[in-house]
């Protein structure tokens, strides 16, 4: 994985240019406007919410179903609409693998 | 080449530790050996809950790891307390033990007559195997000797965004000096194994990859349940970690950018150098102690929530890239890499700095988790109790 380019100025972090989320490197509060670079060129974004370091916000809208990507690769599926400046997190984006319980359902469904 | 100050075993391998360990065969056992412990300074302890009432592979794995445990090079000898009737054959573990030429000494509760009486004979046994190991003095040693393990547990955002990035230039420094590493978990390379599998060495290293991803998804449909909630953790989540896909992205990196030589089973020895894939679970204990039974050395363990695992034999270094467990855990933790987050430092250095301290604790410097006394251990099971 390569080195990211960690800033102390920003006050989050795009891992990859694929990227629809960023990664907060700090407490962030609704309203607030956080700071990321993007390309080499410093980015703003107002959040909607408050978002806890370590936590993620949508950099563009997400329509449902759409995957959600960090580190360039996918982390799961948006489960509703998300918009940019909003938090990421389990309320809206569910896991795709390791859902034994998917399966179930498909197999309901099936029968 | 790096020089390290170890031990050098009968059998030609090299341990940093010299323990005298005390192993219970089966759960039955374990007060005594706790006796015998408390009783002798010195001795550590592997008391466990299994040992009876298994069968097939499920009975072979605790055979292997209690075995793994009595041959890992950081001990110098073994007391086995056995208590006659279990599914363990006391015997055979005695046995293989003794094949790397280490004082192994067996009792039997049932052969002794009892707690009392084994406990009597254990505490002298034991007593006379830490005067002989103490003779055994540390020497130099190579580096590339070294078996380290990489493993993470309470994982948040940090783990995948510094910590373990960091570990993984340590990794590329060990593998640069014809170390080996060794990460498990096979739960936490769900949705990254394509990324993983892509380094393997040949074709067939690649499908035993995904056949060990595959298995554990199977196990996880068969119980028809979503994985997020067991792993990722409460912590986890609390931590800004949303899925296992997210988890596992960050979680890979601390391997380094080493090809993938081989895949292990669970406690299965690593026989070649480099980097090795050990199938088993994300648990952190049955991880750390699977790796010990594999042989491994010493594990480096990143962590963002904070935890304070360590094993009986194997020293663990504990490693986070969290500013507030770092102060908050102090205790704990032994290498803070937040300064990469805040662009004060890169990854480069707080992975030489890890590699520093893997040479130094490898030359019997302590972790935290050694000094505090941590020693938790446990076997994991693949079966039903009988």
């Amino acid at each position: 994985m390569a080195a990211y380019d960690f800033n102390s100025e920003m006050s989050s972090i795009v891992l990859n240019r694929k990227d629809n989320v960023a990664t907060l490197l700090r407490d962030v509060i609704a309203g607030e406007n956080i700071t990321y670079t993007f390309e080499g060129k410093p980015q703003t974004l107002v959040v909607k919410s408050d978002i806890r370091f370590g936590h993620k916000v949508a950099l563009y809208p997400i329509p449902k179903g759409e995957r959600i990507l960090k580190y360039g690769e996918s982390i799961g599926a948006a489960t509703e609409f998300i918009d940019r400046g909003e938090h990421v997190h389990v309320h809206n984006i569910e896991g795709i693998r390791g859902r034994g319980d998917a399966h179930i359902q498909k197999e309901v469904k099936n029968s | 080449m790096t020089i390290i100050k170890g031990y050098k075993r009968p059998d030609g391998r090299v341990g940093i530790r010299n323990h005298v360990l005390l192993m219970p065969t089966v759960i039955c056992s374990n007060q005594v050996v706790n006796r015998i412990q408390q009783q002798v300074a010195g001795t550590v302890a592997i008391p466990h809950q299994h040992g009876c009432s298994q069968v097939g592979k499920d009975k072979e794995r605790t055979h292997q790891v209690l075995v793994g445990m009595g041959k890992n090079p950081n001990v110098g000898a073994v007391l086995i307390i056995s208590l006659g009737c279990e599914v363990m054959n006391a015997e055979q573990i005695r046995n293989e033990i003794m094949e790397t030429g280490k004082p192994v000494i067996w009792l039997d509760i049932q052969d002794e007559g009892g707690t009392i009486k084994t406990i009597q004979k254990g505490i002298e046994a034991a007593k006379e195997m830490v005067k002989q190991v103490q003779d055994v003095p540390r020497v130099d040693l190579d580096l590339s000797e070294l078996i380290v393990g990489v493993k993470c547990g309470g994982s948040d955002a940090t783990s995948g965004l510094c910590s373990n990035p960091a570990l993984g230039k340590a990794s590329d420094l060990l593998v640069a000096e014809n170390g080996t590493i060794v990460m498990g978990e096979t739960t936490e390379i769900i949705g990254a194994e394509h990324i993983l599998a892509e380094k393997a060495v040949s074709d067939e290293v690649h499908h035993k990859l995904y056949d060990c991803i595959r298995n554990f998804e199977m196990e996880i449909d068969r119980m028809g349940v979503d994985m997020r909630g067991g792993n990722p953790s409460p912590g986890n989540i609390e931590g800004g970690l949303s899925t296992i896909e997210e988890k596992s992205l960050g979680c890979i990196s601390k391997a380094g950018s080493s090809s993938l030589k081989g895949v292990v089973e669970y406690a299965e020895p690593i026989k070649g150098k480099g980097f090795y894939f050990m199938d088993s679970p994300g648990n952190d204990i049955e991880c750390v102690s699977g790796m010990a039974a594999a042989g491994v050395h010493l594990v480096c363990f990143t962590t963002g929530v904070g935890t304070p695992t360590g094993n009986p034999i194997i020293p663990v270094i504990k490693i986070t890239g969290n500013e507030r467990t770092a102060k908050r855990m102090e205790d704990n933790i032994d290498i803070d890499s937040s300064a990469v987050l805040q662009g004060k430092e890169t990854l480069e250095q707080a992975g030489k700095r890890i590699f520093d301290e893997i040479v130094s604790v490898a030359s019997g410097s302590l972790t935290k988790a050694e000094v505090l006394g941590h020693q938790e251990f446990s076997i994991n099971r693949i079966g039903i109790s009988l």
